[in-house]
């Protein structure tokens, strides 16, 4: 699929990518300002293991509001905004068509974001709807839905309206996520926060499905997808084995949407086996998408110290690894285990901060000047956050998974006290605190790359403005 | 995988069959979920938790305490005991007889055996079935959550990281209102090294007015002299929630303690 942007009948890709500017920098912009403000509130989080009353006496910063705040900002602020940012370009790009009608991304990223903004602030004053992962409060659901909605149907138009007929696997996983987001989210918000809640545990039940359909399914579907694009792209050679990513596609799907249900959850026990039997089945996809990730990296003669490339190896990796520990939790025995630790929190962030933000972030790095027709303004930093997002991830999630099997195998035994249970994962809490401090600047880096460039392109756009009108029209009607 | 058509109805397929499983299908099962009642008695329920207590389950949602505390007992398997009620006309023969059988962690044959044994002797007895497994040990409940226990609560708010004790049962570990607004003000009060958060943000220091509302506070935490603590409205509230919290009657499904037939 590589070298379809050459192909006579598109669009060239200057044009193309012109056409993304605004939306682009609009959608990325707002991401990374999300970015850096998730992983400050999950290190105040964190540090409350270390310093129980550190900023206790406010409410906003209590601990149980600023975990879930946390997850939310980079979940809901940058992981999918950032993605769709992405996604579009994909689109185009393989369309061979600039995107259509770019104002409604433009007026999406803004509505998007102060959806984020409503909904985190709410977390924060208490407004919370004590659902995982659907924390934000419904003003903020509806906003944030409406802004998909209006980036879906800009994505589609794009593909509607295309000159390149051909579809490839990273389209596959792309559809299906445009689709998979808006029905999860809006069904999941309408039974929990209507009039009329459904009754007692099917709540959490409901709450479950949308949880391992988010971050499980969609992140996969959508991460893999942008993956499956930049792969070959990068690499210089087609994907390998498509046949394996047709399999790993549908059975992600048909068998991926029906893990969740935590074993011994006090459910009818049908639930729980069938997500059992549902996490084994989707072994297969997870492997086959890592042996079509193997197989297409390996052979690529990419140098990639710090570069796009890099980010995809290592975002693919913990794909790999984040979804394995997941799955496994379904395994009755080591499910109970590790069912009420750290491992499961540390699985979460290998998955969302490991693999689907690097891949994103490679994609953005990648596209970024392409798209601004501006060089990035330090490509060295770029580069060094690559690092310290490695170092990062490796550092924050890796020893809660270590120190969530450990406290589990004390809590399963009763002659150890609870409180000396909870002190043995402190330490590993310690650990993954320095990854976030690494993880924080990281992103700052990229926020810098990403204002100093929109300021430069405003600059520019401001110049040529100027002496395209200067002679004609009197300088009080130019416009910026 | 030619069309964006077949995509599309593909991965129609697969969510629409997930979202039918796991959001229709558990609505029209347990969302008909009705009161029970307790083993064994006509007791119902769950009961509905008193205004108060309504109100701190919102409180408790607000300040994310899910975010450390789950509200599940886990058990691992149920085992049969064998209590002696009576030693019959030959005590020293019974007695002596039951110290060198095994009575507790049985099976149902094994403690039928070993009831039969004792009877055969003389000696009376009763068999007792209890929920095994470490949350129980711990204290956390007799037997393990179920979805009844959470009829009424909306949000539920099960949990799902225990970085404090299980909160299932806290209304009977400690049914003391003092004891929990104390513990919510300072944990370190009752826990010297405890990490839970102090939710002195829920307390209002004020000038002494004598008020029986007034924490009673263990010296090094006390307000300074002049001055009480006393709870906000919300701290009342979610006291209240805590005093509630206990989801521990036997039920059908999830049956401890009873007297089985020896
Ligand atoms: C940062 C994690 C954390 C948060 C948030 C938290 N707790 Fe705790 N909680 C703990 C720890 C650790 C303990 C055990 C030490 C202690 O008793 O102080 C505990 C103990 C308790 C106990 C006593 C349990 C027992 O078995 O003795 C109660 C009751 C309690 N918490 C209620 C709450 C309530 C109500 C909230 C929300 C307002 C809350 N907790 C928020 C960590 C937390």
């Amino acid at each position: 699929m590589n070298p379809i942007d050459n192909k006579s009948p598109a669009a060239c890709s200057s044009e193309i990518d012109a056409s993304l500017r605004v939306p682009l920098l609009a959608l990325f912009g707002g991401a990374a300002l999300w970015l850096v403000v998730g992983l400050v509130l999950g290190l105040l989080a964190g540090l409350k293991f270390h310093a129980p009353d550190l900023l206790g006496a406010c409410p906003l910063m209590t601990y149980g509001r600023l975990a879930p705040a946390a997850n939310d900002a980079v979940l809901y602020g940058f992981a999918i905004p950032a993605a769709l940012g992405v996604i579009l370009w994909i689109m185009s790009r393989l369309s061979g068509m600039p995107v259509a009608l770019p104002i409604v991304p433009v007026v999406a990223a803004n509505i998007w974001n102060v959806g984020v903004l409503v909904g985190i602030a709410g977390i924060l004053i208490g407004e919370s709807t004590g659902y995982p992962w659907l924390e934000f409060p419904r003003a903020a659901a509806v906003l944030l839905f409406a802004a998909f909605l209006l980036i879906a149907v800009s994505a589609a138009a794009t593909f509607g309206w295309r000159r390149q007929r051909e579809l490839f696997p990273a389209h596959w996983f792309l559809f299906a996520a445009l689709l998979w987001f808006p029905w999860t989210y809006s069904s999941a918000n309408l039974f929990l926060t209507a009039v009329h809640v459904p009754r007692g545990m099917v709540q959490a039940v409901i709450d479950w499905w949308f949880a391992n359909n988010l971050l499980f399914v969609w992140l996969g579907l959508a991460g893999v997808g942008i993956a499956f694009y930049f792969l070959p792209k990068i690499g210089g050679r087609p994907l390998a084995s498509s046949g394996y990513a047709l399999f790993g596609f549908l059975t992600l799907m048909f068998f991926g949407s029906w893990v969740g249900i935590p074993v011994g959850a006090p459910v009818p026990a049908w639930l729980p086996t069938v997500s059992t039997v549902a996490a084994m089945l989707s072994i297969p996809p997870v492997i086959a998408i890592a042996i079509v990730s193997l197989r297409t990296a390996c052979g690529a003669k990419v140098v990639c110290f710090g570069g796009p490339f890099c980010f995809l190896r290592f975002g693919l990796l913990s794909f790999f690894l984040g979804s394995m520990l997941y799955l496994i939790t379904g395994c009755p025995r080591f499910g109970h285990l590790v069912q009420f630790t750290w491992y499961s929190v540390g699985q979460t962030q290998l998955t969302l901060l490991g693999f689907f933000v690097m891949v994103v972030l490679g994609g953005i790095y990648e596209i970024l000047s392409k798209t601004s027709g501006l060089e990035l303004p330090f490509p060295k930093l770029a580069k060094a956050h690559c690092y310290l997002a490695m170092l990062g991830v490796l550092l924050y999630a890796v020893p809660l998974v270590i120190g969530g099997v450990e406290q589990g195998i004390r809590l399963q035994n009763p002659a150890v006290p609870f409180a000396d249970a909870n002190a043995a994962a402190l330490l590993w809490l310690r650990i993954s605190s320095t990854g976030q401090i690494l993880l924080i600047l990281g992103s700052l880096l990229l926020a810098l790359n990403i204002f100093v460039m929109t300021i430069k392109w405003k600059i520019a756009l401001g110049k040529s403005l100027f002496a395209a009108v200067t002679a004609p029209l009197p300088v009080t009607e130019v416009k910026a | 995988m030619k069309t964006g058509i077949g995509v599309f109805v593909a991965a129609f397929a697969a969510l629409g069959a997930s979202w039918a499983g796991f959001v229709l299908a558990p609505s029209l099962q347990l969302g008909g979920t009705k009161v029970t009642t307790v083993l064994n008695s006509t007791d119902e329920y769950p009961v509905q938790r008193p205004g108060e207590a309504a109100l701190g389950l919102q409180v408790y949602r607000a300040n994310g305490c899910a975010a450390c505390h789950t509200q599940q007992v886990q058990q691992d398997g149920t085992a049969f005991e064998v209590v002696l009620t009576g030693a019959g006309k030959d005590p020293v023969t019974v007695s002596n007889l039951a110290a060198g059988l095994k009575l507790t962690g049985l099976t149902k044959e094994a403690a039928d055996a070993a009831a039969k044994t004792i009877a055969d002797a003389g000696g009376k007895t009763e068999t007792h079935l209890s929920g095994t497994g470490a949350d129980i040990s711990r204290g956390w409940g007799s037997r393990h959550s179920v979805a009844v226990d959470f009829l009424y609560d909306a949000p539920v708010q099960p949990g799902s990281l225990r970085a404090g004790p299980d909160l299932t049962n806290i209304g009977a570990r400690a049914a003391d209102a003092n004891w929990q607004l104390v513990h919510l003000y300072a944990p370190k009060a009752i826990v010297k090294d405890s990490t839970m958060p102090s939710f002195a943000y829920l307390f209002e220091v004020r000038a002494a007015t004598g008020s029986a509302e007034a924490l009673k506070l263990p010296a090094g935490f006390a307000a300074p002299a002049g001055f009480e603590v006393v709870p906000t409205p919300a701290a009342r509230h979610l006291a209240a929630y805590l005093l509630s919290l206990h989801a521990d009657a036997p039920l059908y499904e999830a049956p401890y303690s009873q007297l089985a037939k020896p």
